[in-house]
């Protein structure tokens, strides 16, 4: 009797052993993608079509090529609600998979694991939010924000206003209303307006917006007795809609609202019905779902019914930047596989694969993007400058439409700031610079 | 003195050179208020009612204006597919409120009659599990999206003199007002209105001479879904209904703290006192932080009031016999 149950033993410990033998084996062999997403809570509606693209172009590159040269990935979401404090749980719950990069989903979560980023080293990517200095690579090796940030854009939004005013001599004097999220998402680009009101001669007025935003009838006083020429929105989830509703009510002429690239999706403008039309905002990709990537996706992930949401949401701008996003992690991967002739690269790697990102003209048609402009990351880089577009909303067609060339930045106002920020935090943090010569 | 020239002196005097703002941002915040307002009066009802604290109150509302927004859009329940025909405004309204008194006859047969005579605590506690459920079964339901919402609420502005006044405001409070009046009748000159007091008071009591509780419990949720599909109504139509939506129930505390728990005019009062304190409070002396405090100062309001009234403004006096 004890010889048969030692036997049953022994055989369910080699059993086991060899199912955790094989899952090591098969986890080695493929490249984990952790999703911080946000699915539910306050800002879901606009977690939900980004958590989609994100996990659509996985599954377009699993699908169709096999994994990225035939390595498969492995997706894994963590719900964050947009809760930094949850946000960084789910990183910590996650990171012992050995993730090839961390995309944060939420400047508050990415301020948190900056610190972590130095001891673990896995790179975090926060495409168009996050720290702006971080784009100061040898102060943060880990950090990869391109392909623009906050500060970046900032001065975007200022040569386009400078553009319908007739150039950046025009600006004196003019009033600008920089409405925000009081968070430090929201006061990201709060510097850089005041060093360019400065330098331009132009009337800031900064005004905070508490979370969540559903009540801003005191900051559009504000508004009505400033009298702007122009106000800037740095807004998310319900504070863009209030404030479109609010703007429309007051008979602000909605041309000369320009949400940044956070505030400018369908949702911001949809419940305002015909009143948002014309409402103007910022963006690094072009709107709508007509590209070859689009079709890929859907030939590949809707029609063999693996899509992560509806197929008629796959043009939407948020759906659109999650997809970008994991673009990105891919190429990255792809470096990185190359250079060190790795399946499966692992976190100093992969810093490699993001230092070198190099996205061609001809890389963005390979992906399915042609016409976006090339994207060039270095050591010391972390940003790549990237241009940005501005789209109007059609609120009869119920789209987006580009009304402005790519806009260059001013990266000469933009990097000394980011410089200096990146030295103060390597001198508060005692970080001895990365040489990136 | 240039600090107590900046906090005391210069907020003042500016009020005093343009009265015309002064009163533009006066009559904002009474706009305001009465939106709070709104809110408060759905949490006020149950707890005159029952005692309960209805901490879901926000996410009736929430729930009021996705079914609303549902049945205008013809939208499938759980499929999402736009395949139902699209129902007028008014007749949406209508659908919407048996809904809600569908809801309220839930709440009571699975929520508040296992509790009957359980601490106030246990029933608080109750409703948080109730928000989230009902909050999660939202969403199941009618999806997560943003949906714009227009029930044919005029908008637009015009001016008195240099004041200028939202359309949209005042139909708020006009709507406000309606809903009081009829609240305040109903509580004050109806058998049922005072049975939900006598309920409120003491359940046992009620039950020996012959109130039938569960009944009184259906009908104040029944009017408490009324009242949160109205507040629906109206938040949703400012921002698009969607799940933040829930969140108003944050504005509705300090006007209960300011207004007291039990009284309906309490809670209009309440209202337009905050409404009032933080939009005075953020236009003159929020530039002085960098803004943003009207969220926490309607509390110190509250909590001023408190001080002097603990019972709230309106509130019934707290009389414990030994």
């Amino acid at each position: 009797m004890n010889i048969k149950r030692l036997g049953i033993g022994v055989l369910t410990g080699l059993g086991l052993t060899t199912m955790v033998a094989t899952e090591i084996a098969i986890a080695a062999e493929q490249i984990f993608v952790p999703g911080l997403v946000y699915r539910t809570g306050p800002y879901a509606p606009n977690g939900i079509p980004f958590a989609n693209g994100m996990q659509d172009y996985l599954t377009l590159i699993n699908e169709r090529d096999g994994g990225i040269n035939g390595v498969k990935i492995v997706h894994e979401e963590c719900e964050t609600g947009y809760n930094t404090k949850v946000g960084v749980e789910c990183y910590e719950k996650l990171k012992s998979k050995k993730p090839v990069t961390v995309i944060p989903n939420s400047t508050g979560i990415t301020y948190q694991l900056i610190p972590k980023s130095y001891k673990d080293n896995i790179p975090l990517l926060t495409m168009g939010y996050g720290r702006t200095s971080a784009a100061v690579g040898s102060v943060f090796p880990w950090v990869f924000n391109f392909p623009a940030t906050y500060w970046s854009q900032a001065t975007a939004v200022i040569s386009y206003i400078a553009g319908k005013e007739g150039g950046l001599g025009s600006l004196k004097g003019k009033k600008i209303v920089h409405i925000y999220h009081n968070s430090a998402y929201g006061k990201e680009a709060n510097p850089t307006l005041k060093v360019m009101a400065e330098k331009f001669g132009f009337d800031l007025t900064l005004l905070a917006v508490d979370h969540p935003g559903q009540e801003q009838k005191a900051t559009w006083l504000q508004i009505r007795r400033k009298k702007p020429d122009w106000i800037f929105m740095s807004g998310w989830g319900v504070m863009n809609q209030v404030a479109v509703k609010e703007a429309a009510a007051q008979g602000f002429p909605m041309d000369r609202f320009i949400g940044n690239w956070w505030s400018g999706s369908e949702n911001d403008v949809l419940p305002s019905g015909g009143k948002a039309n014309g409402y103007i905002a910022a963006t690094f990709h072009t709107p709508g779902g007509g590209t070859p990537l689009h079709a890929e996706i859907k030939k590949h992930v809707y029609d063999k019914g693996l899509g992560g949401g509806e197929l008629s949401r796959t043009g939407e701008v948020l759906y659109i930047r999650g997809m970008l996003n994991h673009v990105f992690v891919v190429e990255a991967v792809r470096n990185a596989q190359k250079h060190f002739n790795v399946k499966v690269p692992n976190g100093e790697q992969m810093q490699w694969g993001y230092e070198n990102t190099n996205v061609t003209a001809a890389d963005w048609k390979r992906i399915g993007l042609p016409g976006y402009p090339p994207i060039k990351v270095t050591c010391n880089d972390h940003e790549g400058g990237h241009p940005v577009l501005f789209q109007q909303w059609n609120a009869s067609t119920k789209t987006w439409k580009v009304v402005s060339d790519w806009i260059p930045v001013m990266k000469d106002l933009v990097r000394p700031l980011m410089e200096a920020d990146a030295a103060k935090f390597a001198k508060e943090n005692n970080i001895t610079p990365k040489s990136c010569s | 003195m240039e600090f107590l020239n900046l906090v005391l002196i210069a907020p003042i005097a500016d009020m005093i050179e343009y009265p015309s703002f002064l009163a533009e941002v006066v009559f904002g915040g009474l706009m305001s208020g009465v939106m709070y307002s709104l809110v408060a009066l759905g949490f006020v009802l149950i707890f005159k009612a029952s005692g309960v604290f209805n901490f879901a109150q926000g996410v009736f509302a929430l729930f009021a204006a996705l079914t609303l927004v549902g049945l205008m859009n013809g939208t499938m329940p759980f499929t999402l597919e736009k395949s139902l025909p699209e129902l007028p405004a008014w007749a949406a309204v209508i659908v919407t409120f048996i809904v809600m008194i569908g809801l309220a006859i839930a709440v009571e047969r699975i929520v508040l009659r296992p509790l009957v005579n359980q601490d106030h605590i246990i029933m608080f506690m109750s409703t948080i599990g109730l928000a989230f459920v009902l909050e999660g079964l939202g969403d199941t339901i009618w999806g997560s999206e943003v949906k714009a919402l227009d029930v044919g609420i005029p908008t637009g502005n015009f001016l008195i003199g240099e004041i200028q006044i939202q359309i949209f405001d005042l139909w708020a409070a006009g709507i406000a007002a309606f809903l009081v009046v009829v609240l305040a009748l109903f509580f004050q000159y109806t058998r049922t209105g005072r049975a939900l007091r006598a309920v409120a008071d003491d359940h046992q009591a009620a039950l020996s001479v012959g109130i039938p509780l569960k009944n009184i419990w259906i009908i104040v949720w029944s009017v408490a879904g009324l009242v949160a599909l109205v507040a629906g109504i109206m938040w949703g139509s400012k921002s698009g209904v969607q799940f933040s939506l829930s969140l108003i129930a944050l504005k509705a505390l300090p006007v209960l703290i300011l207004g007291g728990f039990t009284s309906v005019p309490g809670a209009i009062v309440g209202g337009l006192i905050i409404g009032v304190g933080e939009k005075v409070a953020e236009v003159y002396w929020g530039p002085l932080v960098d803004g943003a405090i009207e969220n926490w100062f309607a509390y110190v309001v509250a909590l001023v009031f408190l001080l002097f009234r603990p019972q709230g403004l309106f509130g019934d006096k707290i009389i414990e016999r030994v």
